[in-house]
């Protein structure tokens, strides 16, 4: 077998590899689906029903893509420079962990200061968390990879002390969870009905700002240079560890956004369960999107659309709903695939 | 019968045809050398004699019998045996290691060392390679690698030994030594198949030449039919003269060494007191079996890290710290050793490539925070035209140029911010005639603006015919500079094996150098 | 401070620090072997998952507890396939493929066991290994009762030590091993498949991990739950790295941090200790880890090609 690249990858062919990735996935799930004894058809349309069917629906599907954009940006701008930053998951709660310090009584400014001011605390404390992998990766060579996957169990045991002990909210009939945050510091809603609320839109300006920055700045080209090849941009003069801590402090911001959107936008209130698993999910929202900001848009509404669509698949043809899982691990797997092929073709033989 | 015939052998890649019925035979105790300019097709051409490649069509037949294509197994079990030019041994395994690797039976529950240490040493003697088989190979130097790799085919029976650019990496006297053992091997019967560029070595050696020229054989000649400028000719086709020196100017020091060492004074190549002098008008040529420090000097100029010790003097200026954006800025052009790896980002354009040493300049960005493209590629489009690179416009992937070509965008970017030091880290190598000629015309007429240039080569030829001085690294450490032509091949070769007294160091680097270049 | 010296004189505590080892074993050699193959193996904590799920499920669907390691390891060995054609050959980003092999592997092992039983509320259970005294050497004091007296799977494991160090060490199959993580090049010019070498490596590996997962469905506990393996599989890699890559010292690192869970579990229960909220005492493999990578990162002799993919007929 030989690999060869083509000489031009069209844009068709670029754009097409994650749509062949989606449906190669659904393929392979829907073999699940007959194992399990469910009509395949009838199946996906109840999951395609579930995400979009409805007002309803389709609002849910917009509220839980919010932390995803966010984590797939985060995890995005990391890869591109081959940081391998797989900490979003304890990021994010860095940032709610922040939102709650300060959010719940500790300051009050008007909304209008408010909100940004504790999207700005949740950010840092996301970008924080990951100067210790980040450095350990700069200057001791520990791979990253593991490091971040670690730091995720640490920093989730630590916000059940923390909401088991010192910050348990005595209000909450016993159930393990921190003070709500106080008004001026809630995202608005933006619907009359529904939970979705003005995270959506912090989102979306996040991707475009994303994207203008590694298209136009010379930050953005100095990731890129790192990720492609780092020995060439270290002879032109870029400082490799520089570039990296910089990319990380971004990446690690834009995953605590995402514990912001979900404490100040959503729950209102810090819980242990306030990701289930946004920050991997990020890694398939990333892949889908091949690394490009504003594709991150549409591949946090789909994956988001899987996950709330899973929930009436589940319960109109008797499916677990961890078929949503099975679909985002597998869609990483398709999209490393077709991109591949995307851009090399395989000959047989020698 | 000849031991090995190929007939007709094709191979294409796309639209590439990289070998065009190829026909060849090689004789017992023969030596054929192969010779062809790069990208000629030699190495294609020996993948698939060895199984890496399967010739779309064509019969590879040893002592007549047909030899089952595309696996490296069969040529091995066949009786050919290969020496790559870069070489394939595993560094932190043991010499004895890396020769029984595949010798014996994958499946078996143990390995018979015993006797696989006696053959060795036995072999060992036979053919006067002597070799450590408990070292590691990381602790051995060039030729003692070669050496194993020699003795790795052997011992497995090789009856066509094939060498790639083996005297690449050697000092004149090793490369003597190589050609010494490759005369009793023939002597013994094996046919060798020698592939080189250098022409004086293929006349020194080989019984046979034949040349091939993009993809096909274009001519076969015996050896005492042939001689230099017949063989040149044959090789490149047309006649492409590269430039000549014109005479020296003599100007004020703009590169001045006293004293620098670098950490680690224990390893070769580490700096080690290095005193050097660079003049503008002067092109200063390093000589030097690679890994002897002319790396870590390379580094060090390009600014890609600090020295420990001594100074560096730049235009008059003495540098305290140094890094590449302050080297830059102080007017440095550099070009890579390896100009893949750390010359170009393959996947980024080429505007992109060529403002990667200036992305904060007013001629690149707004503010040094946002790239200014049309700017950058305005300036790309000027570079393309005036540096001769052949590509699709500005915004071409760089992966898709030819070698030459992105040297020539290298070439492009260190040059156009008019430095007045440049630092050559064997800007040539791998390159056709062609690019050759142009790298070299561009350094010579750099040095005619009044340029100081210093050139690392591992090619003493390359080096005889551009420096004004030449100064020979070994272990770190770096000779006096002396005029070219003040001292002959045979003498530099010395230098370069570490026994020459006019290398400054403690006696004892002069008998470890014994050891490591005339252990056999 | 009597209290925890008393813990670590106690046989008891050696004891569970052999069973808490056992499974970080088959993990560490087993990422072990994949990466002085030249293969990060990411997928460690998805094939755990895996193996822990369809070893427990063989059981449960009535099979015998042997056929449940058997099945677990063919399943991890399948999985690891899946990771080998990706690295291996089709040369993809090893990190990446790590990662989705593990998202979609645990997903998988959840799916399938909640579509298996769909309806249960509390974990059925199983009956797993029980304890075999080896007959005279468990008569010997502390050392009998607390290494010789474990369930076979745990003797499996210590004897999965010297296995894999013989195997890597000593026998020419363990050499290409080695020489492909080192040097792919050299092991093609020697006429054996690097691709070859590699996906059986990582296939190999790759079982052992899964039965690690089975042992703790099968062994230390007797029924599966959600995210039970809980990060074990990043602290086998994170071992690996603190072991420099050799057998021996990954044992001993496993022991080190066996040892310390165990320690901390009954340091726990001490009157005093409990100041300390147990989330901390939780929290402690994890940073372990990382001060251990921390502090063997630099010294580590790491396989050359690690990470490398090789593509026939290519230039070095």
């Amino acid at each position: 077998m030989q690999i060869e690249p083509r000489a031009n990858v069209s844009v068709i062919r670029a754009a097409f590899a994650p749509v062949s990735a989606v449906l190669v996935t659904m393929a392979i799930c829907s073999i699940l689906i007959v194992w399990a004894g469910a009509p395949v058809l009838e199946a996906w349309a109840s999951m395609v029903k579930g995400a979009v069917g409805s007002r309803f629906a389709l609002t849910e599907t917009l509220t839980r893509s919010i932390p995803l954009m966010f984590t797939g940006l985060a995890i995005a701008v990391a890869f591109k420079s081959k940081f391998y930053n797989i900490g979003a998951e304890g990021q994010l709660y860095c940032g709610a962990l922040a939102v709650t310090y300060f959010g719940t009584g500790m300051i009050t400014l008007p909304p209008m200061l408010m909100v940004p001011f504790l999207m700005l605390v949740g950010a840092v404390a996301g970008g924080l968390i990951l100067i210790v992998p980040v450095l350990l990766k700069t200057h001791l060579k520990v791979d990253e990879v593991v490091t971040t996957l670690l730091l995720n169990f640490v920093i989730l045991l630590f916000v059940s002390f923390l909401i088991e002990g010192p910050w348990k909210d005595p209000m909450a009939m016993g159930w393990p969870q921190a003070a709500s945050i106080i008004d001026e510091g809630v995202i608005p809603a933006m619907l009359a009905k529904g939970r979705l609320h003005y995270g959506f839109v912090f989102a979306v300006i996040a991707a475009i700002l994303v994207w203008a920055f590694m298209r136009f700045t010379v930050w953005g080209y100095e990731i890129k240079a790192v990720g492609l090849n780092a020995s060439a941009a270290a002879f032109s003069g870029i400082s490799i560890n520089t570039t990296i801590i910089r990319t990380a402090m971004i990446s690690g911001g834009l995953a605590g956004l995402a514990g912001v959107s979900e404490v100040a936008g959503l729950k209102g209130y810090l819980t242990l369960d306030l990701s289930p698993g946004f920050g991997y999910t990020g890694i398939a929202v990333a892949m889908l999107a091949q690394l490009h900001p504003l594709a991150i848009i549409p591949a946090a509404l789909f994956l988001s659309g899987i996950y709330v669509g899973s929930d009436s698949m589940s319960r109109a043809v008797n499916i677990p709903t961890y078929i949503a899982d099975v679909i985002v691990g597998m869609s990483v797997l398709a999209i490393l695939v077709s991109v591949m092929l995307s851009k090399y073709k395989i000959k047989w033989g020698k | 019968m000849p031991v090995l015939q190929l007939r007709n052998i094709t191979k294409r890649f796309g639209s590439l045809t990289a070998n065009d019925s190829i026909d060849l035979s090689l004789a017992r105790g023969e030596v054929l050398a192969l010779l062809g300019e790069n990208g000629a097709g030699k190495t294609t051409l020996m993948n698939i004699l060895f199984g890496h490649y399967r010739a779309d069509e064509g019969l590879i037949e040893i002592d007549g019998k047909p030899l089952l294509p595309g696996s490296t197994e069969a040529a091995i079990s066949a009786g050919i045996g290969m020496v790559h030019q870069h070489f394939t041994l595993a560094d932190n395994l043991t010499v004895l290691e890396n020769i029984t690797l595949g010798t014996e039976p994958l499946w078996s529950w143990r390995q018979n060392s015993k006797a696989a240490r006696q053959k060795l040493t036995q072999m060992s003697s036979e053919f006067g390679l002597v070799i450590n088989p408990d070292a590691e190979i990381a602790d051995l130097s060039v030729g003692e690698r070669q050496r194993v790799e020699i003795l790795k085919a052997l011992y497995r029976d090789a009856r066509v030994l094939i060498l790639d650019e083996p005297t690449a990496v050697l000092t004149p006297q090793e490369a003597d030594d190589l050609f010494e053992t490759l005369r009793s091997l023939t002597a013994k019967g094996l046919a060798i198949i020698f592939i080189s560029h250098k022409l004086h070595e293929i006349l020194a050696i080989s019984n046979r030449v034949a040349v091939l020229r993009r993809g096909a054989i274009v001519g076969e000649v015996k050896t005492e039919n042939a001689d230099k400028s017949l063989l040149a000719e044959m090789m490149v086709g047309e006649k492409i003269t590269r430039p000549t020196p014109r005479s020296i100017k003599h100007g004020k020091a703009v590169l001045r060494l006293e004293n620098v060492s670098t950490k680690g004074a224990a390893t070769s190549s580490s700096l080690q007191n290095i005193d050097l002098i660079i003049n503008a008008h002067e092109i200063v040529g390093i000589a030097g079996v690679s890994g002897n420090g002319q790396a870590e000097l390379a580094d060090l100029l390009s600014g890609l890290y600090q020295h420990d010790s001594g100074s560096i003097e730049l235009l008059g200026e003495n540098l305290k710290s140094i890094s590449t954006r302050d080297m830059l800025s102080r007017g440095v052009g550099r070009i890579p050793e390896d100009r893949h790896k750390s010359g170009v980002v393959g996947d980024m354009q080429i505007w992109e490539n060529l403002i990667s040493e200036d992305l904060r300049s007013k001629t690149t960005s707004k503010f040094g925070i946002f790239l200014d493209k049309s700017k950058a590629i305005n300036r790309a489009e000027d570079l393309i035209a005036k540096y001769d690179i052949r590509c699709k416009g500005p915004l071409a992937e760089t992966k898709l140029l030819s070698g030459g070509n992105i040297q020539k965008l290298i070439l492009a970017r260190a040059l156009s911010p008019n430095p007045s030091f440049i630092l050559a880290n064997q800007p040539v190598r791998g390159l056709d005639e062609g690019a050759i000629a142009y790298v070299q015309t561009q350094l010579l007429e750099a040095r005619d603006r009044g340029v100081g240039i210093l050139l690392i080569s591992e090619d003493l030829d390359e080096l005889m015919a551009l420096s004004d001085k030449i100064a020979v690294m070994y272990h770190g450490k770096l000779s006096p500079a002396f005029e070219n032509g003040s001292k002959t091949i045979a003498e530099i070769g010395l230098m370069m094996a570490g026994q020459e007294s006019s290398l400054k160091g403690t006696p004892q680097a002069g008998a470890v150098a014994m050891e490591g270049a005339h252990a056999n | 401070m009597m209290d925890l010296l008393e813990i670590i004189l106690s046989t008891g505590f050696w004891a569970a620090t052999i069973r808490i080892v056992s499974p970080l074993i088959f993990g560490t050699l087993g990422e072990l072997i994949c990466e002085r193959a030249g293969v990060l193996n990411l997928g460690i904590e998805g094939i755990m998952t895996i193996g822990a799920m369809a070893g427990w499920m063989w059981v449960y669907q009535g099979g015998d507890l042997w056929g449940g390691v058997i099945f677990a390891a063919t399943v991890g060995g399948i999985f690891g396939f899946l990771h080998a054609i990706f690295t291996v050959h089709l040369g993809l980003s090893q990190h990446v493929t790590g990662i989705g092999i593990t998202l979609f592997g645990s997903s998988l092992s959840y799916f399938v066991y909640r579509m298996l039983l769909p309806s249960a509320t509390t974990p059925p259970k199983i009956v797993p290994f029980q304890t075999y005294k080896i007959p005279y050497l468990s008569d010997l004091p502390v050392v009998g009762e607390a290494v010789f007296s474990q369930t076979p799977l745990t003797y499996l494991a210590l004897l999965c030590v010297p296995l894999v160090w013989y195997m890597l060490q000593r026998t020419p199959i363990g050499l290409a091993v080695r020489m492909a993580g080192e040097n792919p090049v050299a092991v093609e010019a020697q006429g054996i498949n690097v691709l070859a070498v590699r996906t059986g490596a990582v296939v190999v590996g790759s079982a052992l991990m899964a039965i690690g997962g089975a042992f703790i469905t099968m062994s230390a506990f007797d029924a599966f739950f959600f995210g039970m393996i809980n990060g074990r599989g990043w602290i086998c890699v994170a071992l690996v790295i603190f072991a420099s890559w050799r057998p021996g010292k990954a044992f001993l690192g496993a022991m080190l941090f066996a040892g310390l869970e165990a320690f901390q579990v009954r340091a726990q229960q001490i009157t005093g200790a409990s100041i300390i909220p147990y989330q901390f005492y939780l929290m402690l493999p994890y940073i372990l880890s990382i001060v251990a990578m921390v502090f063997m990162a630099r010294k580590a002799k790491y396989p050359h090609a690690l990470l490398v993919p090789f593509r026939r007929g290519e230039r070095v």
